[in-house]
């Protein structure tokens, strides 16, 4: 099932360790657990165009949680948005990629974010344009359970199922961590799907990693009339990588150059290809 | 008498009908803000985004992003406030189409006080790279700027009024972005002016000319990007400079002039502007009398100069 996107995502995870140990900073944790999702989305979901990237009846995405976008970066040169070279330029000084998300710099990218809580209120407005418009485009954002404690998420939610917004669709990659520790020990979202449906949108659950389940939300919560969606992805902070997987210390820091080898063996990477 | 708040709805109506991308925003604040004139017209165009101003600024983004051209009310204080990191690190960072217009600036609003007095927001606006700032002295400039930044590519904020002013421009005034305008020639001295304070320096001039002091009035409309030749040649000329604001002279308009003369002709410059306090309860004239903003206040710093 779906087996070309598994490795799809298994190259995307690559990449991230590639990029962010070039870079020697990035987080890792976050942007491993939120790149199925981005997988299906930009494979499967999301109606776009690499040649055309700023065409009209696009399907708009935000990546709220900005400081994923090794993985957003990852997925936009596998889907040939941009050549795959630039991913090694990650957080250098003049790189097109930006150590957050920006919209002037890198194509494919329809929102600047990185400073949390703004992206979803951005794909609020574009969805708002939309419908507007009478444009029949969807707005996907993901947005992750530690962003969830800014204010603006929640002034989002109240608003977007206020006006009825159908045509936006969020992800939450509820991986359960945040910088300082477990998000349910710092200020706990949960009972957070019970949180979003109370506020007026469509609540789907999904195993973030797993395509089926997400592919089928998508595809449910792209026929919801009169609401907007929200598919809560429970997710893996680190998945894919042991030794980072449910560590909290994983969020905001680079693997050195060991950790990279054995990520990337763990990755299915050959000791010859390491070699090169 | 009017406040240039009341240009802001006037001209939305009209770019309402001359422009189908201009979409409104506002924050529970449409009938202070005036653009509840524009609702009334174009409800489609128009979003009230209820007691959220972070929130406005998101949406207005994801409107300008989408090709609109996105015009936000509310107060200046939560505009540049409380809303300051969606405008820096979205609308400014991305260069966006967003118009940010909220009436309420300077200690002019009166009896509510402090909180909603916005006497340091051209300092947070001047700040952010890609923000433009126009200050309209009265209800005609104020009309004319709210039409002109629609066809002004980026992000800009015009800092607009509660309280009715006099009308000091003529009724074909034609707004120039980027210009200072020279209200009177003088050689004694230079009074740059922005908003209400315009009103005032021309008072002031007009009493200094009655002593045989001779002052140059400039009204200064746009505070970024500073019109740099036209200040230059009068400093160069008259060589005495006072600076007038409504506003906090950290980091204000006087900072502004000051910034500009400090690389170019190094002179004294004479601020009149809010001395690092908080504004209080009051009638508009009680406190502009208390923080020092009348036009005896303009006239005792040139005299200090000469």
């Amino acid at each position: 099932m779906h087996s070309e996107l598994v490795e799809k995502a298994t190259k995307i995870r690559q990449d991230i360790i590639k990029m962010i140990g070039l870079a020697g900073s990035g987080h890792p944790g976050g942007s491993l657990s939120c790149a199925d999702i981005l997988c299906a989305l930009y494979f499967k979901i999301l109606y776009v165009d690499p040649k055309n990237p700023k065409m009209k009846n696009r399907d708009r995405f935000v990546l709220s949680k900005g400081h994923a976008c090794p993985a957003l970066y990852a997925v936009l040169a596998e889907a040939s948005f941009f050549p795959r070279e630039k991913l090694w330029t990650l957080r250098k000084l003049g790189s097109s990629l930006q150590g957050h998300p920006d919209l002037r710099r890198t194509v494919g990218i329809d929102m600047s974010s990185g400073s949390l809580g703004l992206g979803i209120s951005t794909a609020v407005g574009m969805a708002m344009a939309g419908k507007m418009d009478g444009e029949d485009h969807h707005v996907y954002s993901i947005i992750g359970d530690g962003e969830s404690q800014e204010g603006i998420i929640w002034e989002s939610a109240i608003f977007a199922a206020h006006h009825k917004l159908d045509n936006l669709i969020v992800f939450l990659d509820n991986n359960g961590l945040q910088i300082d520790g477990k998000t349910c020990d710092i200020s706990s979202l949960e009972p957070i799907a019970q949180k979003w449906e109370a506020f007026g949108w469509q609540t789907f659950e999904v195993d973030g990693h797993d395509f089926n389940q997400i592919i089928e939300a998508a595809d449910k919560a792209k026929k919801v009339k009169e609401k907007p969606s929200m598919i809560v992805a429970h997710t893996v902070k680190g998945k894919g990588v042991s030794f980072m997987e449910n560590k909290v210390d994983w969020h905001g820091v680079a693997p050195n150059k060991e950790q990279v080898r054995q990520a990337l063996l763990e990755l299915g990477v050959s000791e010859d290809e390491l070699d090169e | 008498m009017k406040a240039t708040r009341q240009g802001y709805g006037d001209a939305l109506v009209e770019l309402g009908q001359e422009n189908p991308n201009v979409v409104v925003l506002d924050a529970d604040l449409a009938k202070s803000t005036t653009s509840y004139t524009f609702a009334e017209k174009f409800p489609k165009r128009f979003i009230d985004c209820g007691v959220a101003e972070q929130l406005m600024m998101g949406v207005a983004a994801g409107l300008a992003a989408s090709g609109k051209i996105a015009y936000t009310g509310s107060f200046a204080i939560f505009a540049t406030g409380r809303a300051f990191e969606q405008v820096r690190n979205i609308i400014a960072y991305s260069n966006l189409n967003v118009k940010l217009c909220p009436s309420h600036a300077g200690v002019t609003v009166g009896a509510d006080g402090s909180s909603h007095q916005a006497i340091e927001d051209i300092s947070l606006m001047r700040a952010i790279p890609n923000m433009k700032i126009i200050v309209p002295s009265d209800y005609i400039e104020a009309k004319t700027a709210v039409k002109a930044a629609a066809y002004i590519e980026g992000p800009i904020y015009i800092r607009l009024g509660r309280a009715a002013l006099p009308q000091i421009n003529a009724d074909d005034y034609k707004f120039e972005f980027g210009k200072a305008l020279m209200l009177r020639q003088g050689k004694d001295a230079t009074i740059f002016a922005v908003g209400i304070m315009v009103a005032a320096a021309l008072e002031a001039a007009d009493n200094l000319a009655k002593e045989g002091i001779d002052c140059e009035v400039i009204n200064l409309r746009t505070v970024k990007p500073l019109d740099k030749a036209a200040i230059l040649d009068s400093v160069a000329k008259t060589k005495r400079v006072v600076t007038a604001e409504c506003h906090t002279v950290v980091g204000g308009v006087g900072s502004a002039i000051c910034e500009l003369l400090a690389e170019n002709i190094p002179l004294p410059v004479a601020m009149v502007g809010i001395r690092d306090r908080f504004g209080q309860s009051g009638s508009p004239d009680e406190l502009l009398e208390h923080y020092g903003l009348t036009a005896k206040d303009i006239e005792a710093k040139v005299k200090q100069l000469l």
